[in-house]
């Protein structure tokens, strides 16, 4: 069983697998499975993905009222105008926060890790696959890579925003994306720990600040940051890039942060955009409490 | 380690908002439900750390009722779950604590009908997995990745032994395995994680045992 990132690839090295395959073997020596049934396991889960971003496509409205509504301006944008930042980019942007418009619906999606960060694995998914045209056998690979890296950190650090931070939850979520989008395209095992750390140290120190504690302001906006550094990440990667501080060290750099944080930036609704004045407004506004 | 399977990260399928606060809510108010054997007709939950904090944003309280319904993770009734608890006379509170606790997401609840109660404390790690931590006042680390037997008894020689024997017998593997009392000879827990589910059969005969009082299985 592997517990650390260099780990991970030493045996993806040694053996010549895909980091995904290990996932696959590993899940059924500890859950006693077939392969088959790991697979289609995931396979449900993918398919609440799609489901997930098909409806949020349709238009969703959180009950507060606070969020919704913008994957469908994104998509609308894309069509008419030309984006500055790209087809591939920006898709994977709108299916991300439409995934979260979806969770703060109180829709039904899949936790990756969590369900404030459930946009950044589906949303890079279903915009690379325009690209790379992976099977549907590739798409579940996908979900297991990223699912790899993050039992990772979730063994090593955290992946609760309650325990460290958004860092902990998007900052996880979209250095997984990262990795899972170098192994679709092609990378090597160690390309994707790189594309995992380089994300992952663009995301560090980020608190969580929800505004009145709902997963709405700012969660549905930072899945738009953790899905599209992902993919800036993985090109990073593919071309070669490599970051100078080792993937464990960084998750080692983003448990000691997190434990560093006061509880009023860690899923209070107490610091950072929930103190604001408009943060404390909206809050009275949905509760008819003070901060 | 804490988690050891993929499905810990890519999952649970869920009703939003929030995994820890909503889907390791109603993890936890099932696993107090399945431990209670049947549905309480009564709850008091004090709610402490990020749990007191934003349980009403996060619909922590609603998961919680949810779970003490019986509903799973993905049941689309979740955000109804205090409104259905009212028709089917679950009657419940939510007390917000400010003491400081271990873990940020703890919640205590109190279940109980008119017979009998049960005290658990959970924590909800994140990622929608959950711990129980506490269960009426001993303290435990139940996991939830491999299926336990929870064994209430008597504090004597024996009752131990008894057990194991039975276990022993229909060649059962104890993966783990802790024992807890209040004070000697009083009331003890044995908490035991074995390797597969055990069958009903199995628990009669262990129940039957010497000096055995209550027994409770969970299922991973």
């Amino acid at each position: 069983m592997f517990r650390t990132v260099a780990e991970l690839v030493e045996i993806a090295e040694r053996e010549n697998l895909l980091i995904s395959e290990i996932m696959i073997r590993q899940e059924m020596d500890v859950k006693n499975k077939t392969r088959e049934e790991v697979f289609a396991e995931m396979e449900k889960n993918l398919q609440v993905m799609e489901k997930a971003i098909e409806d949020s496509l349709k238009g969703v409205q959180s009950v507060t009222g606070l969020t919704g509504g913008d994957a469908v301006k994104i998509q609308t944008y894309m069509r008419e105008k030309k984006p500055l930042s790209g087809h591939l980019m920006l898709d994977a942007v709108s299916k991300a926060m439409g995934t979260n418009e979806v969770n703060a619906a109180m829709g039904v999606i899949c936790a990756t890790p969590t369900a404030g960060s459930a946009g950044c694995v589906p949303g890079t998914l279903f915009a690379v696959k325009e690209q790379l045209n992976p099977t549907r056998e590739q798409m579940i690979r996908y979900l297991f890579t990223a699912g790899a890296f993050g039992l990772v950190v979730a063994n090593n650090a955290f992946i609760s925003g309650a325990a460290g931070g958004c860092q902990a939850e998007v900052g996880s979520a979209g250095a997984m994306a990262a990795a899972a989008i170098v192994e679709m395209a092609g990378g090597t095992p160690q390309q994707s720990a790189e594309a995992f750390a380089i994300t992952l140290k663009n995301m560090l120190g980020l608190v969580c600040d929800p505004v009145a504690g709902l997963v709405e302001v700012p969660c549905v906006k930072r899945n738009a940051a953790g899905s599209s550094l992902a993919i800036v990440s993985a090109d990073l990667a593919l071309a070669g890039v490599t970051s100078r501080i080792p993937c464990d060290e960084v998750i080692g750099a983003m448990y000691r942060i997190g434990k560093q944080m006061p509880s009023s930036l860690r899923e209070t609704g107490e610091g950072g955009l929930a103190d604001t004045p408009t943060g404390r407004f909206l809050k009275e506004k949905i509760f008819g409490m003070s901060v | 380690m804490k988690y050891n399977s993929v499905f810990d990260i890519i999952g649970p399928v869920m009703v939003g908002p929030s995994s820890s606060h909503t889907a390791g809510a109603a993890r936890i108010g099932l696993t107090a439900r399945n431990l209670f054997g049947k549905q309480p007709t009564w709850a008091k939950i004090y709610l402490y750390g990020s749990f007191a904090k934003t349980y009403q944003g996060h619909g922590t309280d609603f998961a919680l009722a949810g779970g003490l319904l019986g509903f799973e993770t993905d049941d689309t009734r979740m955000s109804k779950a205090l409104e259905i608890a009212k028709e089917n006379n679950l009657e419940i509170t939510f007390t917000e604590d400010s003491a400081k606790t271990e873990h940020p997401n703890t919640v205590r609840l109190l279940i109980g009908d008119d017979q009998e109660q049960l005290e658990i404390v959970g924590i909800s790690i994140g990622g929608g997995k959950v711990e129980i931590t506490e269960l009426n006042g001993f303290e435990l680390r139940l996991s939830g990745n491999h299926p336990a037997i929870l064994i209430m008894h008597n504090d004597r020689f024996g009752a131990i032994a008894s057990v194991t024997k039975i276990l022993a017998k229909h060649e059962i593997n104890i993966g783990h395995m802790e024992v807890n009392r209040k004070d000697v000879g009083k009331e003890a827990l044995m908490v035991i994680e074995v390797d597969q589910n055990i069958e009903d059969k199995i628990l009669h005969e262990l129940k039957d045992a010497d000096h055995i009082i209550q027994i409770t299985k969970i299922v991973s």
